[in-house]
């Protein structure tokens, strides 16, 4: 599946629809360079899980954890880590195997090895002569 | 009194004694690395803590030069963090506690930042304003008096510490980012590339700086250095962005709260041309400046903080959590 968004708040808004959908035990890979809509994306999805608070980049945090209406929701950053080792010693197992909510993960392409098989990808495409516009791309989902 | 202060929030597994108000011992894991490992620091190191913690206790000990059944109690980080970096450093001091049959108290990360301001200074009155601004927070506080903390406001996005240092690759820039950006600024004109500032000019206490690293990797898109612009004039630009909406809001939240003193804490706090811009924005407030040895995450403060709750009469029961979320309040 692809959608064109031409604002944050059409990226936002394509995301809290998008959430109403995921089942819990989710895992979510969030994929682009800097400045592409990981954190928007994510910040539309928390608000359609019921998540009132500001969602914010969890990039020095490594991890925010949200409580939901029915579920929870980790918000995860891969970017300062250097490798599945690094995400291993941060705990990083617990949030894969959690049965008590979603993940959402920054930059997963850092620990792709140990993602599961039936990890949600979504790719985030900016232009270089639109600084509006965005192309999302999903693949992992039936 | 002499307190033992234990911080293992995120990145940095750190020791201090504290005796009395004064800071005999503050030892953090990255220079013990350096020292007696000779390796490579680690940038996230939760388990880390482990390994670490007891050399460090040990260490910071014999440098306070005192004996461990001195130690009339235990201050630890119990959040906010990262979960399991948290948990080492809570069940860590919850053993030693129990072991040498002490007090403990749990302290929140970012209080013990704001509390720093008061180290080594008997000049600050309540209430005052804090800016804690590092990698993962922006917030403005306000302390009315020990334990009374109003939040004023803080940022919708990313935090002004992750600004620089996203900034920072943006600019091919080296990291940590924010004392790169702030090398190559001192050579650059900061008013050369107009960057936005969010809410510069709104009334509420807020922040949000996503949209300016947004800016800024649209305009290194068509970016080519010439002698009219350079690297330098970009990396002063966007750093005087940041700094303004910071100074900017300082500013609001003394109007707002008619409060006079004003203070910053956290990594950022180090940051020269901030503590610049505050001097010459807020001439006429009472302005104080941490040590810079207590911006960045340290265990000092941690002690400090701990020593004074023990002698406000608090302490923690041992089935005490860890809290990794922050929800709006310093508890």
């Amino acid at each position: 599946m692809e959608i064109e968004c031409n604002s944050v708040e059409e990226t936002q808004k394509f995301a809290f629809e998008f959430s109403k959908n995921i089942e819990m035990g989710s895992i979510i890979s969030l994929n682009g360079d800097l400045g592409a809509g990981k954190t928007t994306f994510a910040q539309g999805f928390a608000r359609g899980m019921g998540i009132k608070q500001h969602v914010g980049s969890p990039t020095f945090k490594l991890v925010s954890e949200y409580h939901g209406e029915n579920m929870k929701l980790f918000h995860v950053d891969c970017y300062r880590l250097s490798g599945i080792n690094d995400f291993l010693n941060m705990g990083g197992e617990n949030l894969l195997l959690s049965e008590s909510g979603v993940c959402l993960f920054e930059w997963a392409s850092i620990i792709e090895g140990v993602l599961p098989i039936n990890t949600i990808i979504i790719d985030f495409i900016r232009f270089k002569d639109n600084s509006n516009k965005r192309l999302i791309k999903i693949s992992g989902t039936d | 009194m002499i307190i033992l202060g234990i911080e293992t929030s995120c990145d940095e597994t750190a020791v201090s004694v504290c005796m009395d108000g004064k800071i005999l011992s503050n030892i953090v894991g990255s220079q013990l690395i350096h020292s007696n490992f000779g390796g490579v620091v680690p940038e996230v190191a939760s388990r880390e803590h482990e390994r670490l913690l007891n050399d460090l206790t040990v260490k910071a000990i014999d440098s306070a030069k005192i004996s461990i059944n001195v130690i009339d109690g235990i201050a630890v980080t119990n959040g906010p963090g990262l979960a399991g970096a948290l948990l080492t450093g809570v069940s860590f001091a919850k053993g030693l506690a129990i072991g040498l049959g002490i007090e403990i108290v749990s302290i929140n990360h970012l209080e013990a930042h704001i509390i720093a301001n008061l180290l080594d200074r008997d000049d600050i009155n309540y209430p005052f304003l804090c800016l804690l601004v590092s990698g993962g927070h922006t917030q403005l506080w306000l302390i009315k008096k020990m334990d009374d903390y109003t939040l004023l406001g803080e940022t919708r996005d990313d935090a002004a510490g992750e600004a620089f240092d996203k900034g920072a690759r943006i600019l091919g820039l080296g990291y940590p980012g924010g004392p790169e950006i702030e090398k190559c600024a001192q050579f650059g004109d900061s008013n050369l590339v107009k960057f936005p500032r969010a809410f510069i000019n709104s009334r509420t206490i807020e922040f949000s700086f996503s949209g300016l690293k947004t800016s800024l990797l649209y305009y290194m898109d068509s970016f080519q250095e010439t002698n009219e612009c350079t690297l330098n004039d970009v990396a002063a630009s966007y750093q005087s962005a940041i700094i303004d909406c910071l100074v900017a809001k300082m500013k609001l939240a003394t109007k707002l709260t008619s409060v006079n003193t004003i203070s910053i804490a956290g990594g950022v706090a180090k940051n020269k041309f901030l503590r610049q811009s505050i001097d010459k924005n807020l001439s006429d407030k009472n302005i104080i400046f941490p040590d810079l040895k207590y911006c960045t995450d340290n265990a000092a403060m941690i002690s400090y903080l701990g020593e004074k709750k023990f002698q406000m009469g608090k302490k923690t029961n041992l089935d005490f959590s860890i809290k990794p979320n922050f929800k709006n309040n310093l508890d």
